[in-house]
């Protein structure tokens, strides 16, 4: 008979006020009690209506039935054997619009916790497996994958795990792509990424970080020159977007990425780090995404008071809930319904004054929701003398970002969108041959699990036509 | 890891080094630039391709120690390693077409505008090398200077060496003198080729300017490195370096260039005093 407790089991967290002023991760994980509580309240429906919601279809009844056993290494291999990074997919994965969308317990109260216990068994075999990975019998294929966020990893993992010689070529100086420089360490640990990267590498992968692919290395050298038979491009939507407004270049003005590239990959918030970032006292960040929360409370946590711009109300914020939870707890303020018009700068009489060409504050004005739009959201109109100004020192613009050109610009015959994603069919086979694309790439900025799923499919269809040669 | 080949200093403050990096070499052109770390805590600093070997598979870099990191790169040796070097980034310079250029570099700078001028030079192209520096002591890479030019102009501040001149007044020298300039192509400190450009613009001589802005990743990620051009945004890592100079807001690219001036001070001084317990 299952535990018929209507609401999850809480997730213990750190204490809002504490964890404001530390990077430590803010969920805490259950305990193994927790866990197997949580996981009888799983009903194992017979048409399994959550797996449906899933992107890489994780037998998630069967996992939950470990867990509720007590059987933490069982839960992880069932798990494993459809999702590379579950460590990172029980933090990141947006399960209430996907598995826990849908689960018979949602109906009348909440769903089963599903990303907890998947996190939760992760952390598990993490910390208790001891089998080494054994790397497959070769079988004498090679396959280069560019990029190593999650669509890149979990592609090279796929096709390593059958024996393929995968390549990943990465531009920065460590792998993990948007998983390392994007998302924080308080929402995802860096040593779980590396923990990650370091098992496809215990599978044979190797990794080329400090290779740009399209400047360094161009695909058609990579396949003609380099001898790799196919080719993944995993190579994310890297390029910030900006609003165009007056003032967006003044000192103090960031894009989301460059703001959480300093602080996730380069350490900055880290007494003594070489890379140096603004530490603010008012921060506006505008937007209101995941990545949006993500840049407010990296700034709360450098110390600024912070604000979230954001033209439309909150029902409209795309950010994950439990983002918004966190990121109110942790005392962030909501300006919803408005919109900067300009960005104010200093400009002393004297330019030799280092405040010269400063933010000194933003200028917003209110807006009120009119009809639904072409995205089915009620499109925010200007409500008319309603402009005012926000005196800050620091404005981080988290608008969204689109696919990086240069794989585009140096690769012939590879067909793309208008702005700037790849074409690439169901398989995620792109107009070349033996090239496929996948994640956001392809999609423009989504989330981990979809572009683990692309990089997925891809494999798949690699495997299919190389297998035949 | 990114073997040190070889290292020279150039002047007090300036020193060239040749790093092993193959997949690099392997497609540098004049007018690209690299990011390198010194080690696994440092920052990523953008360095303009000097020179590269092709068949040795190396990538010369000159640099000057302004901050901590350049600091900490100068007090690696031949034979030691830098932890990340990536590269080619950045766009080549066009040199298609050009029959007579005048390439102004001022101090470290000139060291960037040797490839492009020796370039240049190879193909046929009439060359003017201006280069200047504050005093002769500071004078870098002469013979190179001169095996890639076709005129090499020296200028130093107090006259200490060649003329007593700006780059600016050796330029409009040139210019009044009768020589017919396809393109100027200027690499330097902000302040130098803004007058550059100004001076250029009343000859009308297309001008193009070689920026070096804050950046993190160099292909496009971060956007530190924007700049306006001609009232557009362009990222200097992937659109250029290099802009046509007469559109380039200078002013601006110079304050933004200052972000980080009091960390950067404070930066360079810790690592100096680092550097002094090690002597001890």
């Amino acid at each position: 008979m299952a535990n018929m407790r209507p609401d999850k089991n809480p997730m213990p967290h750190q204490d809002p006020q504490v964890r404001a002023c530390n990077f430590n991760e803010v969920a805490l994980g259950y305990t193994k009690e927790q866990a197997i509580d949580e996981a009888q309240r799983c009903l194992n429906c017979k048409h399994r209506p959550c797996v449906s919601g899933c992107p890489v279809q994780i037998n998630i009844p069967e996992f939950i039935a470990k867990v509720a056993e007590g059987d933490f290494e069982g839960a992880y291999q069932i798990i494993a054997k459809d999702s590379a990074l579950p460590a990172v997919c029980g933090r990141v994965c947006p399960q209430e619009s996907q598995c826990e969308a849908k689960c018979v317990r949602g109906i009348k109260a909440e769903p089963v916790g599903i990303g907890r216990l998947e996190r939760f068994v992760a952390d598990w075999h993490n910390a208790n497996a001891t089998e080494k990975a054994v790397p497959p019998a070769p079988n004498g294929h090679k396959v280069a994958v560019i990029g190593s966020g999650p669509a890149g990893l979990t592609c090279a993992g796929d096709l390593a795990r059958k024996g393929y010689e995968v390549t990943i070529f990465e531009a920065l100086h460590l792998a993990g792509g948007v998983l390392v420089y994007g998302i924080p360490e308080f929402r995802l640990p860096k040593s779980i990424v590396q923990k990650e990267v370091d098992g496809l590498k215990a599978l044979g992968v190797k990794v080329e970080t400090n290779m740009v692919i399209g400047r360094a290395i161009t695909i058609d050298e990579l396949k003609e020159e380099f001898g790799f038979e196919a080719v993944f491009i995993g190579s994310g939507a890297g390029l910030p977007k900006f609003m165009n407004i007056p003032g967006e270049n003044l000192k103090g003005v960031y894009s989301a990425n460059e703001f959480l590239t300093r602080i996730n990959l380069m350490k900055a918030y880290q007494e003594g780090a070489d890379t140096p970032i603004q530490h603010s006292t008012k921060v506006a960040v505008v937007g209101g995404g995941n990545v949006a929360m993500d840049a407010a409370r990296c700034a709360k946590r450098l110390g600024a008071e912070v604000y979230i711009v954001y033209r439309r109300s909150e029902a409209e914020l795309p950010a994950r809930a439990e983002e918004v939870e966190h990121a109110k707890e942790e005392g962030i303020i909501f300006k919803t319904l408005t919109n900067p018009t300009e960005i104010l700068g200093y400009h002393p009489d004297d330019p030799r004054d280092p405040r010269n060409g400063s933010v000194a504050g933003i200028r917003c004005v209110e807006m009120e929701l009119g009809e639904p739009d072409a995205s089915g959201r009620r499109r925010p109109i200007v409500k008319q003398g309603s402009e005012f100004d926000i005196e800050l020192d620091c404005v981080i613009m988290a608008l969204g970002t689109s696919p990086n050109p240069l794989i585009k610009s140096t690769t012939e015959g590879l067909e793309t969108e208008k702005w700037g994603g790849i074409i690439a069919d169901e398989n995620g086979l792109t107009s070349r041959e033996n090239v496929y694309a996948g994640g956001d790439a392809v999609t423009g900025a989504a989330t981990v699990i979809l572009a683990m799923g692309a990089g997925k499919t891809a494999a798949k269809a690699i495997d299919e036509t190389l297998s035949k040669k | 890891m990114y073997r040190i080949v070889k290292k020279r200093v150039l002047n007090p403050t300036v020193s060239l080094m040749e790093i092993e990096a193959p997949a690099v070499a392997r497609k540098a052109e004049p007018g690209q630039f690299i990011i390198l770390r010194v080690d696994e805590e440092g920052e990523r600093i953008p360095l303009t391709i000097a020179d590269f070997d092709r068949e040795k598979g190396t990538v010369t870099i000159i640099y000057q120690v302004v901050g901590a990191t350049t600091e900490k790169l100068n007090h690696k040796e031949e034979g030691q390693f830098l932890q990340d070097f990536v590269g080619p980034l950045g766009r080549a310079t066009e040199t298609e077409g050009l029959k007579r250029v005048a390439v102004v570099g001022g101090g470290v700078g000139t060291a960037i505008a040797y490839p492009v001028a020796k370039k240049l030079h190879d193909v046929g192209c009439h060359v003017d090398l201006i280069v200047g520096f504050r005093n002769k002591d500071l004078v870098i890479l002469e013979e190179e200077f001169k095996a890639a030019s076709t005129n090499l102009i020296i200028g130093t501040d107090d006259g200490s060496y060649g003329k007593k001149a700006l780059v600016t007044d050796l330029l409009k020298e040139q210019i009044e003198a009768g020589a017919k300039y396809d393109r100027v192509i200027t690499i330097g400190p902000v302040i130098m080729m803004k007058f550059v450009c100004q001076l250029t613009k009343e000859y009308d001589i297309p001008t193009v300017v070689s920026m070096n802005p804050i950046m993190i990743d160099g292909t496009g990620m971060c956007g530190g490195c924007r700049l306006s051009v001609g009232g557009e945004t362009k990222f200097a890592c992937v659109d250029g370096p290099e802009f046509d100079g007469h559109k380039v807001d200078f002013d601006e690219a110079m304050a933004r260039g200052a972000m980080y001036k009091d960390f950067e001070r404070h930066a360079y001084e810790e690592a100096c005093n680092l550097f002094k317990q090690e002597v001890k």
